[in-house]
C-alpha cells in the first residue's frame, strides 16, 4: 500500500515532484542505512589495523595494510581477567552451553505445546499464562534464589564427588548455565509451539485418533514432520538469545574457565593493564558476534520471524 | 502391542478389562504428564523464587542470605533514597536514568520505527537489501553493542576524532565520559539495537491493510500525510501496543549495555535499576536492598504485562 507515490502527483515541466519525492526518500533511507552499518564497519576495518594505524589514523579509513594479527591474538593470546590463553576456550565454552540449553529447551516447547493445543485439559489457559509471563520477568527477580540453589548442589556435587567418584554435572559451571536458559527458556518455546500448532488443523490428530495412534505416535508422525518452520524459528531465536545472554553468564560463570564469550568479551574489553590494544578488542568482539550474525545472514527470515512471534502472541 | 491396547482404548466396553482400562487411563493422563515437568519447573524456579526474593527483602540479609524477617526496612530505605537528589543516591540516580532511558528508548524506537517503515513501503528498490541492514543489530548481544559504540563515542577515538581531523576541531562529544549525559549514549545504543526491529514489526503491520480502504480515502482526496495520519497510523494501534509492550520490557532488563557501552558511567551515572540490583546484592553486599529493587521492578513490568497477556489471552476462546 504505497501512497506517496501516486501517478496523481506526477506533475509536468522541469524535475517532477515525484521524482523530488523519491529523491528525498531514497536520501533517507541511505542515510539511515550508513546509521546502523556505521558501528559494524568501524569495528570491522580496526580490527584488521594495526595499533600505529588506529593512533594515527582515521577511524573510518580501510586499514593501509590490513593484517590478521589482532583476529590471531583475540583468538589465541589475549589476556581475560589473569589468564592469557586468548578467547577460544571461552568461545568453546559458549558453544558447549548453547547447544544443549537450546535442543532441550526446543523440544520441551514442542511438547508443551502440542499438549496446550491438541491435548487441552481444564485450565490450559492459566497453565499457559503462567508459563507466557515467565517470558517477562525481569531475571533479577530470580537471581539470588537461583545462585543460593546453584550453590547449595554444588557443594552436594562436592560431596558426591567424595562418596561416588563422580559429581554427575552439580557444581560445574556449564551445567548450570544450560540447566538456567532451559528453565528461562521454556516459556518462549512453548509459546512458540503452541501458537504454531494453534492452527494445525486438530481433524488430523482426531483422524490419527481414530485409527489408534498414541499420544507419542501423533507426536513424531504427525506433528513433528511438519514443524520444520517452527523448529527452524525456535532454534534460531533461543540460539540468539542464549548466546547473546550476559546476566547470568556473569552471575553464574562470572569467573574462572567456563564464562561464556559474552563474559569473557567484557573482561577483554575492560581489562585496564597494560596498553589497551583496540583491534585486538575490536576483533574479539567480532568473534563473540560472527555466530549470530551467521545465523542471521543465513536464515534471517526466520530470525525475523521468531521475533514478531516473540512480539505479538495470540 | 500398542495397537491392541489403543484399539482398545476406544471401545466403548473397554472399562470392562481392568489390564487394558489401566493402559487406557495412563494413555488418557500423558498429556498432562509430559507438560507436568515444565510446568512445575516454572512454578518452582519463577514463582517460587519470586516469593523467596519477595522474602529476603523482609530481612537483613548483607553478604549471605538471612532468613529472620525484620520488617520492610530495605523498602524504607529505598523510600527514603527515592527523594534523595543533592547528591543523588544510587538509587535515585537508577530511577531517574530508568525514567529519562525508558521515555527516550521507547518513543524514539517507535518514531524511528514507524518513520522508517513508512518510508520503505513507498515501492521501494532495493528494500530487500535495506530491511536486513536496518534489523541485524538486533542479532549481536548488548555487550558488543556497547563494545562497538563505546568505540565510537570514546572522544580521543572515534566520531570526535574523526570530526576534528576532517578539520571540524571545534566538535565536541564527550557524553560517554560526562556523568550529566551519560545515559542519552546509552539510549543512542539501544535504539540502533532495536530501531530496526520495531521498523519491521511496522511494516507488517502496514503490509496487513487493506489497499481498498487507502484507494477510498485517495479518490475523497485525501493528502499523504492525511492519509497517514488519519488513517493509517489508527489502523496500526495494535503494532504500537505489541512494539511498546515489547520496548517496555527491554528497557526494564536492560542491564548489559550499560556495563559494556559504560562500565556503569562515572561514579554509577549511567546505572539501571538492574544494575542497582546486581551492584547491591553482588557487590556491595546488601542483598536485601538488591531484592527489594528486584521486587520494585517485577512489579513495574507485571503492571505492564499482566493486563496485555489478560487481553491477549482472553480474545480469542478457541
Amino acid at each position: 500500500m504505497s501512497v506517496i507515490a501516486t501517478p496523481a502527483r506526477q506533475s509536468t515541466g522541469g524535475i517532477s515532484a515525484r521524482t523530488v519525492n523519491r529523491i528525498v526518500i531514497y536520501g533517507l533511507l541511505a542515510l539511515f542505512a550508513l546509521f546502523y552499518l556505521m558501528p559494524l564497519f568501524v569495528m570491522l576495518v580496526t580490527s584488521f589495523k594495526t595499533m600505529d594505524e588506529i593512533q594515527n589514523g582515521n577511524m573510518l579509513a580501510l586499514p593501509q595494510a590490513p593484517t590478521f594479527e589482532p583476529w590471531l591474538k583475540a583468538w589465541g593470546e589475549t589476556c581475560v581477567g589473569l589468564t592469557c590463553a586468548g578467547i577460544k576456550g571461552y568461545f568453546w565454552n559458549s558453544i558447549k552451553m548453547v547447544v544443549p540449553a537450546v535442543l532441550i529447551s526446543t523440544l520441551l516447547g514442542a511438547l508443551n505445546g502440542y499438549v496446550l493445543t491438541k491435548w487441552r485439559f481444564r485450565g490450559h489457559t492459566l497453565v499457559f499464562g503462567l508459563m507466557l509471563f515467565a517470558c517477562f520477568i525481569p531475571f533479577q527477580s530470580v537471581l539470588l534464589p537461583m545462585a543460593t540453589i546453584l550453590g547449595s548442589l554444588g557443594r552436594f556435587g562436592v560431596t558426591l564427588r567424595n562418596a561416588t567418584g563422580f559429581s554427575f554435572g552439580l557444581g560445574n559451571p556449564t551445567v548450570n548455565l544450560v540447566f538456567v536458559h532451559v528453565v528461562y527458556g521454556l516459556g518462549f518455546t512453548t509459546l512458540f509451539f503452541r501458537n504454531y500448532y494453534e492452527a494445525f488443523p486438530t481433524e488430523l490428530v482426531k483422524a490419527a485418533q481414530v485409527d489408534g495412534a498414541s499420544f507419542f505416535q501423533i507426536f513424531r508422525r504427525i506433528m513433528l514432520p511438519n514443524s520444520m518452520p517452527i523448529f527452524v524459528v525456535t532454534v534460531i531465536y533461543q540460539f540468539t538469545n542464549i548466546w547473546n545472554d550476559f546476566l547470568f553468564a556473569s552471575a553464574y560463570a562470572g569467573t574462572g574457565d567456563a564464562m561464556p564469550m559474552t563474559v569473557a568479551l567484557n573482561n577483554v574489553v575492560n581489562t585496564s593493564t597494560g596498553v589497551v590494544e583496540y583491534n585486538v578488542n575490536m576483533a574479539a568482539a567480532m568473534i563473540a558476534a560472527l555466530p549470530t550474525l551467521l545465523v542471521y545472514v543465513v536464515a534471517g527470515r526466520y530470525f525475523v520471524r521468531g521475533l514478531m512471534a516473540g512480539a505479538v502472541k495470540g | 502391542m500398542t495397537t491392541v491396547a489403543t484399539q482398545i482404548k476406544l471401545t466403548p466396553e473397554h472399562n470392562a478389562r481392568p489390564g487394558a482400562s489401566m493402559r487406557s487411563r495412563l494413555q488418557d493422563a500423558l498429556p498432562k504428564i509430559v507438560l507436568a515437568p515444565s510446568f512445575a519447573i516454572t512454578v518452582v524456579f519463577v514463582y517460587g523464587f519470586i516469593l523467596w526474593t519477595v522474602y529476603l527483602s523482609f530481612t537483613n540479609s548483607k553478604t549471605f542470605p538471612s532468613y529472620a524477617i525484620t520488617g520492610p526496612r530495605a523498602y524504607q530505605r529505598l523510600w527514603r533514597w527515592t527523594f534523595e537528589s543533592d547528591p543523588p543516591s544510587s538509587w535515585y540516580t537508577s530511577i531517574t536514568n530508568m525514567g529519562i532511558f525508558g521515555f527516550l528508548y521507547i518513543s524514539i524506537c517507535l518514531a524511528l520505527g514507524l518513520f522508517l517503515a513508512i518510508l520503505l513501503d513507498q515501492k521501494i528498490r532495493g528494500e530487500g537489501v535495506l530491511r536486513p541492514i536496518y534489523l541485524y543489530p538486533m542479532a549481536l548481544s548488548f555487550i558488543v553493542t556497547g563494545v562497538a559504540w563505546k568505540w565510537f563515542l570514546d572522544p580521543g577515538l572515534g566520531l570526535e576524532q574523526t570530526l576534528h581531523q576532517w578539520g571540524w576541531t571545534s566538535f565536541h562529544f564527550d557524553w560517554i565520559k560526562n556523568k550529566d549525559f551519560v545515559i542519552y549514549t546509552v539510549v543512542i545504543a539501544g535504539v540502533w539495537q532495536a530501531s530496526g526491529f520495531i521498523m519491521a514489526m511496522f511494516l507488517a503491520g502496514l503490509r496487513g491493510i487493506d489497499g481498498e480502504i487507502m484507494k477510498a480515502a485517495q479518490i475523497d482526496g485525501a493528502t499523504t500525510f492525511q492519509l497517514y495520519r488519519r488513517i493509517v497510523i489508527p489502523l496500526l494501534r495494535p503494532v504500537f501496543l505489541s512494539a511498546f509492550i515489547v520496548l517496555a520490557h527491554l528497557a526494564i532488563k536492560s542491564y548489559d549495555l550499560v556495563v559494556a557501552l559504560t562500565s556503569g558511567g562515572p561514579g554509577g551515572s549511567a546505572w539501571l535499576p538492574s544494575n542497582f540490583m546486581y551492584e547491591y546484592t553482588f557487590k556491595r553486599n546488601e542483598m536485601a536492598v538488591g531484592s527489594a529493587s528486584a521486587v520494585i521492578m517485577l512489579m513495574t513490568i507485571t503492571a505492564i504485562i499482566v493486563p496485555y497477556l489478560y487481553s491477549e489471552l482472553r480474545e480469542r476462546p478457541r
